[in-house]
This record gives structure tokens, C-alpha cells and sequence, in this order.
């Protein structure tokens, strides 16, 4: 029996927590005024030392992604997109091997990595939808449209090249693909930047240039491996590029965007990364050491190619590392909301 | 503010696309529209008893999706998901209560006279939060913006609603909420969320879940008069002395443009799961694209740089 209920009355919504409807809140105030009123009274509000969670289950949910589909997406459209340019550019200043070298790697990165983005869909058959509509909010959207353009360039650029056919349609499509190429290589930062994810979302304004130069240390790998030393002189040039802007532009990442970079130097998108690290040390050397020995070059080449493979992979991971755990979403926001508005009750009497 | 009319790409009004307090259902290509609906979930009144999780499953035939014990308090449903659309959160804590008087009339205090420390009037160190989670149906929706097929749609009620039959399945909806509302349903890869009752909305029904609900906990209505709603009992709340209590989405200068479902929490968001301060990630997006040219014109001077050096190199 309610105390409304007799008079024919229930409180319903209108029910008041933690108080007898009606009743006065001085019943609130306990323990020298530090129940519901405190910070009213200007009792000190100390600002929390750690942070707060629902069980320590995380915020937002973490991508679903494969990362053999998506990771592999974003190490093969880098390395697809600079091979093009490596492949035109080759072919301009007479290097035919380096640019049939590629051109072919260009076009099979691109469709390997169309297959990866089919292949993570959760319904396959329905990927043509991805072309129903055209979104710049969505750069998935603007990712399908650009890759549909860009592999049938590709296709036939490779095709020409390596068949001596069409040389006119060839230099057009050649053209064509180290246009959308640079297009190919960066647009991937924004992919994963747009999301809530905290070490992909914060780490926006570099992103691009890590996968820039990340997909360019790939196509120099490409060249070095592939083509003959005497034809590699810009694939050394532009391994050093690529090594060079991504190592830096990750450094200049990681200490920007402080706590919500610690995924990446921690488990499994750490190791990635460390990896990725040593091995492109480990190819840069080894190019611009092995100007005149076939094998070195090679093996070089490999390692850069592995060394751009490991960056994405620790990017990937170490984006579904600060998904999972809470803190990466709450500290920042709270960080922010501090700042914002600084706690009231600090002025002392 | 007056509504505005933009589109996406129209370039000088697209910041109000993606940031601000605007009318979604008119930004959606509805110049003529009923009321933005949406939900206001009154935590302080919610009672646990689940009836909208259960509501909401039967109404959407939503399947199974795991019977599992957590001991995480009432909770075994864990959090938002593919196939859970409404989710009450249990928080059990070491705070004590106002003063926890049920309202019960005893002519005799009979838990007094069996000397039990926890008879009417007095505080005990312990409070049990509860709250209905659902979709947020933001003003600025970051899943609807990186949906890369229009699976993800505005309705002319102002709400976010999926296509299932347009629905791809390319999960980039997924770590785009930066609630962690919507997510893949493993059997059939495509992504799913509550619709707010789309359906129902269309026959001018209310949504299941407010339907169901017993305490009114959670209010379904025109978003301009919850807001009004909400503001009261807020007040309502303050002047009782509940100095815990605020308001959570209610605002629409916020990182999403406010919430077309929001909340009166009892105690910080994130002890309920939320985040502190979400942000619709597309508001950083036309930043994004900027990076993103700036870069690829760099590597296209890197790659000039290489065949200019290369030659003797
Ligand atoms: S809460 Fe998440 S799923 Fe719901 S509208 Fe906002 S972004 Fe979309």
C-alpha cells in the first residue's frame, strides 16, 4: 500500500529518486554535507584520479573487419597507388622494366585489394550497392568509385605495357592510373580515420602521410625486387622518400595525440609496428647499399614490401586495441570536458 | 534556429551538415515533415523490470542472441547490439541513496522493531542504478553519414533507420557510432539497429519499448516536447535534492547535435556505458579530406623527387 495510492494518486513518472516524494532534501545531507547537495554547498569536488566504466566493457564496438581483408585493403591500395606512379614515371624517363614491374604489381595489388573489400562484406553479392550512391561523408563510398575507375586503368596500362599493344590507349591509361593513383594511396588514412575509433580518429591529420609513405616504401620494394638495378635508381629514391615521410609522420602522430597512441606500441599493433620498423630500416639500408648486386636489391626490395605490410597490420590492430578498452574512449572525452568547463566548488572560502 | 535546406557538396553549408543544432528531417530532403520524434528514458523512475528489452525483441522478431549468465548484476545482456535494441543497464554502488523512502505506510514499524538498520528514514551506503540504453537517432548520425550504399537512411520523423535490403554488410557504420549502438548480425553479415519502431511510427503508434514500459520511464514524443518534459523534472530533481541527476543528449549544441533519444541519468555517463563527450566523427571529415590531398601531392612530389634523384642514385 502506497502512501498516494490511498488518496487515488500514484507518482507514475513523476516519482522523485532517492527522496520521499515531497519531502524536504535535508535528509540528503550526511557525513558533514557530503551527500546529494555537497557540491552545492561547495564542498570540494575532487576531480576523479581514474576513470570510470560500465564493467570495463568498451564504449563503442569495434570494427568488424578481417584484418587479412582490410588490413591487406590498405597495404595493397598503397602500394597500388604508388606503383603507378612509379610505373609512369619509369616509363617516361625509358625504364622499361621497372615500369612493366609496375604497372602488372599495380593493377594486381588494386584487385587483390577489390577482392579483400568484397570478400569482408557481409553480403558479397550485394557489392554493387556500393555504387548505388555517391557520398563524400563516406569515404567508403568515395573508395568504391575511385577503385572503380582506377582498376580497369590500371588493367589496361598493365595490359599494354606488358603486351607491347595499343601503346596510345596504353600511355592514356598510364596517364589515367598515376592520376588516381596518389588518389588510391591516401584516401585509405581517411577510411579508418572516420571512424570513433580513438587511435584511428585522433591520429586523422598524419594518417595520411604515414599511408602515403608507407604505400611508396611498397612500390620501391616492388621495383627493387622485381627490376634490374640499373632501372632502380628511382625506386631507391623513393624508398628513402617513403620510409623517410612515414617514420616521421607517425612520430609526429604519436606524440601529438599522446595517451590514445599507446596502442600502437603495445601488444600485438605494437609488435606490427616495431616490426615494421626494423624491416624498413633494414630494406632502406640494404637498396642503398646494393646499387650493383641483383640479390641484395632483391632481398631489399622484400623487406620494404614486408616492411609496409607490418605498418598497416599494427595500424589495423592497434585500432582494434583502443576499441576494446574503455579508457581510450572515456579519459580523452573527460580530458576534454575538464578542460572545457573546469569543476565548480574549488573557490574556498 | 531556423531549419535549413543543405545538401551534402553544396559547399558553403556544408559545415551545417555535419555540425550544429539543425532540423535533420528537413537536411533529409523532407520540406514538409510531421515532428522529429524520439525518446526521452527517465533513468530515476526505471525499475529493471526489462519489459522494454523483451517488448522490443517480440515486436522486431529479433533472434536470440546468447543466454548467458554475466554476474554483472541484472545484466545479461551486456550492452547495444545487432540484435539487442534496447539494453538496461544494472550499476550496483557503494553511494549512498538521498534517502531511499519507498513511501510505504506502516502502522507499525515492524523492521524497526526487529532492530534492522535498513527500516524507512534511514541511508544506507548503497544505490542501484538502472537504465534503458538505446540508439540515439543523433541529429548528426556518423553511421548515416559513412554509409557508402543509402542503406542508412533519415525518416521524414527525423529518426536513422536501416535498409536491410539494401545493406551490404560493409560494417563501416559499426565503429563509426561513437555509442557503440549499431553492429553486424553474424548470420546474415548485415548491420542492424532499432528503427525506433519505424513502423509503428508510420500508423501513429509508439514504439514498443515505450509501449511496454511500466514506470514511463521511457517517453516517446515530439522532440521539442520532451525536451520541455525533461527540463522539469530535472528541476523537479534538483529542487528534491537529487544534485546527481542531469540530463544526457538533451543538448543540441553537443558533439552530435544532440540526441533525438537522450536521457536523465543518475551519476556520470560513463558509469552507464556512454560515452562522456561523443563527437560525430564526420565533424572532422572536411579536415580529413584536406590531409588526404595534401598528402597525395606529396607523394606525387616524392615520386618526381625519386626519378629526378634517381638518376644518380
Ligand atoms: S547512436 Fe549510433 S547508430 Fe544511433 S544514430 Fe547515432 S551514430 Fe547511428
Amino acid at each position: 500500500m502506497t502512501e498516494n495510492r490511498l488518496r487515488g494518486v500514484r507518482p507514475d513518472r513523476d516519482a522523485v529518486t532517492g527522496v520521499a516524494t515531497g519531502k524536504p532534501a535535508k535528509l540528503g545531507r550526511r557525513r558533514g554535507g557530503k551527500g546529494r547537495g555537497g557540491r552545492r554547498d561547495g564542498a570540494p569536488t575532487v576531480p576523479d584520479a581514474e576513470f570510470t566504466s560500465y564493467y570495463n566493457l568498451p564504449v563503442i564496438n569495434k570494427p568488424v573487419w578481417s584484418s587479412l581483408d582490410i588490413a591487406g585493403y590498405l597495404f595493397l591500395g598503397g602500394l597500388a597507388g604508388a606503383a603507378s606512379l612509379l610505373g609512369a614515371g619509369a616509363q617516361a624517363t625509358g625504364r622499361p622494366a621497372l615500369s612493366q614491374v609496375s604497372k602488372a604489381g599495380a593493377f594486381g595489388a588494386g584487385v587483390l585489394s577489390l577482392a579483400g573489400l568484397v570478400h569482408d562484406l557481409g553480403r558479397p553479392s550485394r557489392f554493387l550497392n556500393m555504387l548505388r550512391v555517391f557520398k563524400v561523408t563516406s569515404p567508403m563510398s568515395v573508395g568504391s568509385w575511385l577503385l572503380a575507375g582506377y582498376v580497369p586503368l590500371a588493367g589496361v596500362a598493365a595490359a599494354s605495357s606488358l603486351s607491347g599493344k595499343a601503346p596510345r590507349i596504353g600511355m592514356a591509361a598510364t596517364a589515367g592510373s598515376a592520376l588516381l593513383g596518389p588518389a588510391v594511396a591516401s584516401y585509405t588514412a581517411a577510411l579508418i580515420s572516420d571512424t570513433a575509433v580513438p587511435a584511428w580518429h585522433d591520429g586523422y591529420p598524419e594518417m595520411p602521410f604515414v599511408f602515403v609513405g608507407s604505400g611508396a616504401t611498397a612500390a620501391a620494394g616492388l621495383g627493387l625486387l622485381a627490376a634490374p638495378v640499373t632501372q632502380n635508381g628511382p625506386s631507391r629514391a623513393m624508398a628513402v622518400f617513403g620510409v623517410g615521410t612515414e617514420l616521421a609522420a607517425f612520430e609526429r602522430m604519436q606524440r601529438r595525440i599522446g595517451m590514445t597512441a599507446e596502442p600502437y606500441s603495445q601488444g600485438r599493433g605494437g609488435g606490427y609496428l616495431r616490426a615494421g620498423k626494423i624491416l624498413s630500416g633494414v630494406g632502406l639500408v640494404g637498396a642503398l647499399l646494393g646499387r650493383r648486386n641483383r640479390v641484395l636489391s632483391a632481398l631489399s626490395g622484400a623487406a620494404l614490401i614486408a616492411a609496409s605490410a607490418a605498418t598497416r597490420w599494427g595500424i589495423f590492430h592497434a585500432g582494434l586495441q583502443s576499441a576494446t578498452d574503455p579508457q581510450y574512449t572515456i579519459v580523452p572525452q573527460r580530458e576534454r570536458l575538464r578542460a572545457a568547463a573546469p569543476p565548480v566548488g574549488f573557490a574556498e572560502p | 534556429m531556423a531549419p535549413v535546406d543543405i545538401q551534402i557538396g553544396r559547399g558553403p553549408n556544408l559545415d551545417g551538415a555535419l555540425l550544429g543544432d539543425t532540423d535533420p528531417a528537413t537536411q533529409g530532403g523532407y520540406p514538409d515533415h510531421p515532428p522529429r520524434m524520439g525518446f526521452f528514458t527517465d533513468t530515476s523512475v526505471c525499475i529493471g523490470c526489462k519489459a522494454c528489452e523483451v517488448a522490443c525483441k517480440t515486436w522486431n522478431a529479433i533472434p536470440e542472441d546468447g543466454l548467458v549468465f554475466t554476474g554483472m548484476s541484472m545484466d545479461n545482456s551486456q550492452g547495444l547490439g545487432a540484435s539487442t535494441w534496447r539494453h538496461v543497464a544494472f550499476i550496483e554502488q557503494r553511494k549512498p541513496v538521498a534517502a531511499q523512502d519507498p513511501g510505504v505506510v506502516h502502522d507499525q514499524n515492524v523492521l524497526e522493531l526487529a532492530g534492522n538498520p535498513t527500516a524507512p528514514g534511514t541511508n544506507g551506503d548503497f544505490r542501484w542504478l538502472m537504465a534503458s540504453d538505446v540508439c540515439k537517432h543523433c541529429t548528426h548520425a556518423a553511421c548515416l553519414d559513412v554509409c557508402p550504399t543509402g542503406s542508412l537512411f533519415r525518416t521524414e520523423f527525423g529518426t536513422v533507420v536501416v535498409q536491410e535490403d539494401i545493406c551490404n554488410g560493409c560494417g563501416y557504420c559499426i565503429p563509426a557510432c561513437p555509442y557503440g549502438v549499431i553492429d553486424q548480425r553474424k548470420e546474415d553479415g548485415r548491420a542492424w539497429k532499432c528503427t525506433l519502431c519505424y513502423d509503428r511510427l508510420s500508423v501513429g503508434q509508439e514504439p514498443a519499448c515505450a509501449k511496454a514500459c511500466p514506470t514511463d520511464s521511457i517517453q516517446f514524443g515530439p522532440l521539442d516536447e520532451l525536451r520541455e518534459r525533461a527540463d522539469a523534472r530535472l528541476a523537479r530533481l534538483h529542487e528534491a535534492g537529487v544534485a546527481d541527476a542531469r540530463l544526457y543528449g538533451r543538448d543540441p549544441q553537443d558533439g552530435v547535435g544532440g540526441d533525438g533519444a537522450f536521457f536523465l541519468l543518475l551519476d556520470e555517463p560513463e558509469v552507464y556505458g556512454l560515452p562522456p563527450d561523443p563527437v560525430v566523427t564526420t565533424r572532422d571529415l572536411p579536415s580529413m579530406w584536406k590531409h588526404v590531398t595534401v598528402a597525395a601531392a606529396t607523394l606525387v612530389g616524392g615520386a618526381l623527387a625519386a626519378f629526378v634523384a634517381g638518376r644518380r642514385l
